[in-house]
């Protein structure tokens, strides 16, 4: 398991670097989105409209944290499983993402598109939430407002742990690492 | 006829609906740290690890472990020479779900109508399954169940004919399709018999149980330690990433069945498997 340290915005250099099964410590900024923001941003573009976030070189976290308790940058808030969001992850990568975190794996196309697009997937550690929220230091509503915990919220993140779940090899640490341990 | 005050249960189910949340059941941490012990996946093994961090963070700092804090399952058995007053028991148990949801800062995911949408903004309405029993005591289980795990969960009508063969395969094939979606370990909750219904809700009350303890009738005792075996055996591991410990523990909850009929489900929890209990 090699370790590395990265930091947002992701240069297809840093990518090329990732193999499933790697273990990565991120810093940075990253955005959050789920099944409605996720619908809302591919529809923006599909009407050639303008996005609310930028994606050139970001990553998207798949998560709706839990209220924020008082005294706190954010609640609890681990990875939701992501193959809800393969039907729009592609025009995303198509369009400059970079990175995606969550839990579980992806589609065919989704893995296509980041073999294409120079793009990587990472699994957060699912229920790891109160975890995970002490790697977030700030976090800002920045789009979508009214749909709650799955509003878009722009996350300062620091030494947030994750593994490289799928890369932009084709590798795949699920395939991997369950066929190793199946008898 | 023992009074049993509406607001004792609101007030009951308001607590537990957090601790739930907050506090990982002892069963659970147990078997959770046993299997960290025993992984030899490094994957698997930092999975785990973080897991038990988590858990030991949630506590301290009463956050839920989880931020999908889930719908508000609750199992209920009333006796019937209890009586209810100062209000209704639907009303009192939601009354409840509403106030820990809130005042605990735990997410609200319940959604009004199931194709139109609207968030309640209180995790209201909570799942109750109700029996009324012998005696005069109110049993809770208060049992929040993520989307995650749930989303995994399948039932299949088979036939007669498909017997024991095709319990295991229909578990270990949905186990293996499930991968590290519901988030393993998992404890799998098997209902076998009953109508299309009730097999359902067998697999649900078998996450009750606790983890380590054995089905009653030992020839079920035999089938859950040979599915555990099964499941394991798959390398599902932790989140799917590969391992040793795909599943933490496998329950059985039968019933009788109509001849024709051979109806099996399975209920997938994750490894953040909440249930606190109280008597009343
Ligand atoms: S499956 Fe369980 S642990 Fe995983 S995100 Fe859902 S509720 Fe949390």
């Amino acid at each position: 398991m090699a370790e590395h340290i990265l930091t947002t915005p992701l240069k297809d250099e840093d990518i090329k670097k990732l193999k499933a099964g790697d273990k990565v410590s991120l810093s940075g900024e990253v955005y959050t989105a789920r099944d409605a923001a996720h619908k809302r941003l591919v529809d923006l573009i599909e009407e050639g409209k303008e996005l609310p976030i930028p994606l050139e070189g970001q990553v998207i976290y798949y998560v709706g944290p839990a209220p924020t308790p008082p005294g706190k940058a954010i609640g609890s808030a681990g990875p939701t499983t992501s193959y809800r969001m393969d039907p729009y992850a592609p025009v995303l990568l198509d369009h400059g993402l970079k990175g995606m975190i969550g839990k579980g794996g992806r589609s065919q196309p989704v893995v296509d598109s980041m073999k294409k697009n120079v793009a990587v997937y990472f699994a957060a550690t699912g229920g790891a939430a109160a975890l995970i929220s002490r790697a977030i230091t700030a976090a800002v509503i920045v789009a979508y407002e009214d749909l709650g915990a799955e509003a878009i919220r722009k996350l300062t993140v620091k030494d947030f742990p994750l593994i490289v779940a799928q890369d932009c090899h084709g590798g795949n640490a699920f395939e991997e690492g369950q066929k190793k341990y199946a008898r | 006829m023992r009074e049993i005050k509406a607001a004792k249960i609101t007030e009951e189910i308001a607590r537990l609906c957090q601790e739930a949340n907050f506090e990982l059941e002892d069963d659970v941490q147990r078997a959770l740290e046993k299997a960290h012990a025993a992984e030899e996946s490094p994957a698997g093994k930092e999975v785990l690890r973080q897991i038990l961090e988590n858990s030991g963070i949630a506590r301290e700092e009463r956050m839920p472990m989880c931020q999908d804090t889930g719908l508000a399952v609750i199992f209920a058995e009333l006796g019937q020479d209890a009586h209810i007053a100062g209000g209704d028991f639907e009303t009192a148990v939601n009354a409840g779900v509403s106030r820990g949801y809130t005042e605990g800062y735990l997410r609200k995911s319940a959604l009004a109508d199931p194709v139109r949408g609207g968030n309640t903004k209180d995790n209201t309405p909570a799942v109750i399954h109700l029996t009324l029993v012998p005696g005069d005591k109110l049993k809770l289980w208060v049992v929040p169940k993520g989307g995650g795990s749930e989303n995994m969960s399948r039932i299949a009508m088979m036939k007669p004919a498909d017997g024991i063969e095709g319990i295991k395969k229909f578990v270990v094939e949905n186990v293996r399709e499930a991968s590290g979606n519901p988030c393993p370990p998992i404890v799998v909750g098997v209902g076998i018999g009953g109508t299309f219904e009730r097999c359902a809700q067998l697999a649900k009350k078998a996450l009750l149980r606790e983890i380590g303890s054995e089905h009653a009738d030992p020839f079920y005792a035999g089938l859950e330690k040979e599915l555990l075996t099964l499941v394991n055996d798959t390398g599902v591991g932790p989140m799917g990433l590969g391992g040793r410990t795909t599943a933490l523990a496998v329950h059985i909850e039968v019933a009788p069945r109509h001849i024709a009929s051979f109806p099996v489900a399975m209920n997938i929890n994750c490894h953040a498997a909440r249930h606190k209990y109280i008597e009343l």
